[in-house]
């Protein structure tokens, strides 16, 4: 039996863009869309003929990218918006967590709060002098439930919120991303709350862009995309067709970025001064902070760059578990004896993961003369989900630059896997009989 | 009119929530205050004082309603101007209303009227807490009450049902147009003086000029107004031909100001 029924709903929104021209008037000028930003009744479509059912009893999960209609969805849903075409049909008592302790005055206590967000929610005067003590309680704010909620910290506001929410005790509880904002400790407190919801089995629809607990806890996933259901099915295939996508749309992002960078930077400097700011080889993107530098005299100069997989595939976007293949094109403008070939990898906050030389790993340099390429195949990259940073180098034994590359290239590592660290070591669980775990997936 | 009524007894049901912020309303506008509920006095009371140095000791009245008295003066003041705040602060209040709430009305399912309904009663309150002080100075000023002031809840149903369909009409609209709430301001002022509040109605120079005693007649503020000082000042029974007609005009702009209101309803979530 269906708790909630979509049918060809269509949610279209205007820009009244006439009206808020002097906020988007300098951004058209700009941009040179002036005519374009003052037509009227510009619109915009956030959910495109979009049918859906979710059965009864249902832990359904909604996943995709800002702005892919999910919210407008759960707006459909809990009857805040209304369609502008297309039917919804839902039974049964709504609850709808898309903002929590929207309703609250900052000048009253939490006390009162807690009774007019009740009474908003549905609640009666006498389920809410009821489940006071609970709803307190659940939040952790016993002691600070009569003072007025302005000098609430914005975790105390949330907890409130949630726990105001989740006493309503709908047959329907929609959820847009509210548990994003809790502490460690909180989180899974909701969590908990939400599985007693799902034993008891309610309907749930839940909104979410923690994939790991969508996977988890969801019966169904639908993957919204500019405002259709892409896909709808099992929550771990839903799930890896989605993040497969974001990985393609990342490396095109790296790719037009690439672009960008080679019309913005044509040619490498003939004769760079020392120590001056890099100018960006051809090839990767550059980012936009100045962490980033090249000098060296360029005896022997890096011309270009590139990482791929182990396959030769070039790209930028890599899983834990795969290759890397860092590719430097290198040029000596005269034959030189004494040379070292180096790498390293800093993560987001420049810490050192990786970092080795052909120095370091008692290769000693004979000769270089003319072009050639330098190849360091790394087996498996190891790292755990971040942007990196590459540096690469070639300089003398004593450490003379010749050609140092700092920070001028960067990849990112992106998967399902939460672990956390600098580095993930290649490991495995095992465990004695009278240990048991549930397989991932495993019901 | 079918979906008026229905919408109407929806809104019986979410009497509690009305209720309760209303209360929510009164507690968090004078929390912090040194004065606190006093305010609720004060202010009318600060009003008078100003209206009747300058009105009455200054210019000083030779309407013989007041016998030459700056203190009946005062008084048939303050049983003008305690009702006109109720109806001005409502009305100002409302256009902002929405917007400042707009958090409930994006995020929970919650039916936008009661917030005018809300405004409009919280400043009720204000003045109702301001009747007491009236009725003390109708004794200290040497008036003296009478039977007639028990018709004051007619007279204060009829500004509740005007001031409701004005405050939905002008709530609903500044969602569209925001500087409704700068023309609302000077709207009042202008409204306020043709409203006898500050002079009688029955004043010679108004008889004397039909063209702006007929405008006065047609503003229906005037015969509320009219209803207010028939109960309170004068002590005489109301004028209930005219206080029909208005009432009948109340429940015209209240049809009118809901059916605006539930037109432009949906707009609202994005809006605000």
């Amino acid at each position: 039996m269906p708790a909630i029924e979509l049918d060809q709903v269509t949610r279209v929104y205007q820009k009244y863009s006439a009206r808020h021209r002097f906020q988007t008037f300098k951004s058209a000028l700009v941009k040179g869309d002036l005519f374009r930003s003052l037509r009227p009744d510009e619109l915009v479509v956030a959910l495109d003929n979009v049918s859906l059912r979710v059965d009864k009893g249902m832990t359904f999960g909604v996943i995709g990218e800002n702005g892919s209609g999910k919210s407008t969805l759960l707006k459909i849903i809990s009857g805040i918006a209304k369609p502008t075409s297309g039917r919804l049909a839902v039974k049964g008592k709504i609850s709808a967590l898309i903002e929590l302790g929207a309703g609250f005055h900052p000048e009253i206590s939490g006390r009162e709060n807690v009774f007019i967000n009740g009474i908003m929610l549905g609640l009666s005067k006498k389920e809410i002098v009821r489940k006071f003590d609970e709803i307190v309680q659940f939040a952790e704010l016993e002691e600070f439930i009569d003072a007025p909620v302005k000098t609430y910290s914005s975790g105390m506001y949330m907890r409130l919120g949630f726990s105001i929410a989740i006493n309503v005790n709908p047959e329907i509880l929609l959820i847009d991303e509210v548990l994003a904002v809790g502490d460690a400790a909180f989180v899974p407190k909701c969590l908990d709350r939400i599985d007693d919801f799902r034993r008891r089995k309610k309907t749930i629809l839940f909104v979410s862009h923690d994939l790991t607990t969508v996977t988890k806890i969801c019966d169904r996933v639908a993957w919204m995309k500019c405002g259709k259901i892409q896909m709808l099915g099992e929550p771990k295939r839903v799930v890896d067709a989605y993040l497969q996508d974001v990985a393609v749309q990342q490396e095109e992002d790296f790719q037009e970025r690439k672009a960008q960078a080679a019309v913005a930077a044509p040619e490498p400097a003939a004769a760079p001064v020392p120590e001056s700011p890099a100018v960006p080889p051809p090839g990767l993107p550059v980012e936009e902070e100045k962490r980033e530098q090249r000098w060296g005299k360029r005896e022997i100069e890096i011309r270009r760059v590139a990482l791929k997989t182990a396959q030769g595939e070039e790209k930028h976007v890599f899983h834990p578990d795969e290759g890397m293949v860092i590719e430097m094109d290198v040029a000596a403008q005269e034959p030189l004896k004494d040379f070292v070939f180096g790498i390293g990898i800093f993560n987001s906050q420049g810490i050192s993961c990786y970092g080795t030389n052909t120095d370091l790993e008692d290769l000693e340099s004979v000769a270089i003369s003319g072009a050639g390429r330098v190849t360091c195949r790394i087996e498996r990259l190891g790292l755990i989900n971040g942007t990196y940073y590459l540096d690469v180098a070639v300089h003398k034994r004593d450490g003379y630059p010749y050609d140092y590359h700092r920070n001028l290239y960067s990849f990112l590592v992106s998967s399902t896997l939460r672990d956390v660290g600098v580095v993930r070591l290649p490991h495995a669980w095992t465990f004695t009989p009278q240990i048991r775990f549930k397989a991932p997936g495993e019901k | 009119m079918a979906r008026f009524v229905r919408n109407i007894r929806e809104l019986y049901r979410f009497r509690v929530l009305i209720q309760n912020l209303v209360s929510r309303e009164l507690k968090a506008r004078y929390r912090g205050t040194a004065l606190g509920f006093l305010w609720s006095f004060f202010n009318p009371l600060l009003l008078m004082t100003v209206y009747t140095i300058v009105f009455g000791f200054i210019l000083k009245p030779r309407d013989p309603a007041f016998d030459g008295s700056p203190w009946f003066y005062a008084l048939f003041l303050f049983c003008g101007i305690l009702p006109w705040v109720w109806f001005s602060s409502s009305s100002i209040e409302s256009a902002n209303t929405l917007m400042i709430n707009g958090n409930l009305i994006k995020k929970i399912l919650f039916p936008a009227e009661i917030l005018p309904i809300v405004t409009v009663t919280s400043n009720f309150i204000h003045f109702s807490l301001g009747l007491p002080i009236l009725l003390v100075f109708i004794f200290v000023f040497g008036k003296t009450l009478t039977l007639y002031a028990l018709l004051l809840p007619v007279v204060i149903l009829v500004q509740f049902v005007f001031s409701l369909g004005f405050s939905f009409l002008i709530s609903a609209l500044t969602v569209h147009f925001r500087d409704i709430k700068d023309i609302l301001g000077n709207l009042l002022t202008f409204w306020f003086f043709t409203t006898p509040i500050v002079y009688s109605l029955n004043s010679p120079p108004i008889e004397e000029h039909p063209a702006i005693k007929a405008i006065l007649i047609l503003n229906p503020m005037t015969h509320i107004m009219q209803g207010y000082h028939d109960c309170l000042f004068y002590g005489r029974m109301l004028d209930w031909n005219s206080l029909s007609v208005t009432f009948v005009v109340a429940l015209g702009l209240f049809y009118a100001g809901y059916a605006v209101f539930d037109r432009l309803r949906d707009s609202f979530p994005e809006e605000v």
